[in-house]
């Protein structure tokens, strides 16, 4: 499987982010998004996402499902955890796991063991309201595990993460490319895993 | 189907949890209605002239209120970029959030119109009426809407541009299902002419509503 994203040109607000940018990555590759402040790494990710109208370029995923559209099969995760306070820990991710759907596919242990894997398993009957920052981020984190897509996109993915938790994120990703996905990440901070690094914007 | 269920589920228990909008419409409708036979006065014969009136622009209104947020809470949390890229297509899913908003917020106004009706003098006969217009009329209002409350996303400005925009499309709406209950209660024409064309309403609605929506949804994206 492989990603590829030719010439990209965003522009938004009447400002042009960047231009002519190529970006590419392979089963079992993640790449770094790096940049200094407002040179474009969520917009890239949500691009290719499908998030944001592209102003020029292509982009094409090679080896993937061909009835599906790229942002079909990747996970977008953002700034917004997505989440809904009222709702509990464990109301929220099965709401995504059977909407995003993979519900078929997968057994009720699916979003048990993903919650434990990120180690929500003893909060799983709290309202989504009384997690903390980092909590959140890895409720976020659960969902990517529930739902079954090949392709990452991963903005500031370790951010409010304590160590344990940004190691865990690491074994997380490992496993992930290891199956054959793609990780895009736009971070400042090193993710703990092998990395091709695609840096953008200048010396701002 | 289950993706839609599951997001009709999610919705509909949103709102009737702590912080949900479901209630506020209904108390909303009940305040209007409950101030209007003290501004009036006590001459029973012309609340009961009114009441069918009272009793839509009180449910009217309560719909607006709380449509402002089918959209914005999901755009303000992020679950609705996570939306717009499920293998679900776009316009089903803005259909399953306005039967969610209609179960949620729409049908607690009709249940509410028999109590609410014994505040304006109408008889058994005159709030079933009035609550069967109500019933085959909201779902129009949720669903031209739910077309303001799309562009309310869109355009960063929720709360008065929604009604603004929204006001001039639930107009016929208005027009006809108080017509339908007048005619139900006193008048000589029929009840059936108004009331087909108040459920032909409600069925364009909810065609051109989520096609409406999905459009300026994607349109928008930011």
């Amino acid at each position: 499987m492989k990603l590829s994203g030719r010439g990209l040109r965003c522009v938004r607000g009447g400002r042009e982010v960047f231009s002519g940018l190529d970006v590419m990555a392979e089963s079992g590759h993640a790449v770094a998004i790096t940049g200094p402040n407002g040179a474009g790494k969520t917009s890239l990710l949500r691009l290719l996402a499908g998030l944001l109208a592209m102003a020029g370029g292509s982009i094409s995923l090679e080896g993937g499902d061909p009835e599906l559209t790229l942002p079909e099969q990747a996970h977008y995760l953002g700034h917004r955890d997505a989440l809904k306070p009222a709702l509990s820990v464990s109301e929220n991710l099965s709401f995504w796991r059977e909407f995003l759907g993979s519900a078929s596919r997968s057994s009720p242990a699916d979003a048990a063991q993903a919650l434990a894997t990120v180690g929500l398993d003893h909060v799983g009957h709290l309202p989504a309201a009384y997690l903390s920052a980092g909590q959140r981020r890895r409720l976020s984190i659960a969902r990517l595990l529930a739902v079954k897509r090949p392709v990452w996109l991963l903005d500031e993915p370790t951010s409010a993460l304590d160590v344990s938790g940004q190691s865990a994120f690491a074994a997380v990703m490992t496993e992930h490319l290891k199956g054959g996905g793609i990780i895009l990440a736009a971070t400042h901070t090193p993710l703990g895993i092998a990395v091709r690094e695609l840096r953008i914007g200048g010396t701002a | 189907m289950t993706a839609l269920a599951a997001l009709i589920r999610r919705d509909v228990s949103v709102a009737l949890r702590v912080g949900g909008g479901a209630l506020i419409g209904v108390l909303f409708f009940l305040t209007v209605v409950v101030l209007m036979p003290f501004a009036v006065g006590p001459d029973l014969a012309l609340l009961k002239k009114l009441g069918p009136a009272i009793l839509w622009l009180g449910a009217l209104l309560a719909s607006l209120l709380t449509l402002d947020r089918l959209f914005t809470a999901d755009h303000d949390d992020g679950s609705l970029d996570l939306i717009v890229m499920s293998r679900t297509p776009l316009e089903l899913a803005c259909a399953a959030k306005a039967l969610a908003h209609w179960l949620a917020a729409g049908l607690p106004l009709v249940v509410a119109t028999p109590v609410l009706g014994l505040l304006l003098n109408l008889d058994g006969v005159a709030t079933g009426a009035v609550a069967l217009t109500l019933l085959a009329g909201t779902p129009a209002l949720t669903f031209t809407g739910m077309i303001g409350a799309a562009l309310a996303v869109v355009l960063r400005r929720g709360g008065l541009l929604l009604s603004v925009l929204v006001l001039p499309l639930s107009i016929p709406v208005l027009i006809f299902g108080v017509a339908a209950s007048n005619a139900a209660l006193s008048g000589p024409s029929p009840f059936g002419t108004p009331f087909s064309i108040l459920c032909a309403l409600s069925l364009m609605s909810l065609v051109i509503g989520p096609f409406a929506a999905a459009a300026s949804l994607r349109h928008g994206l930011d």
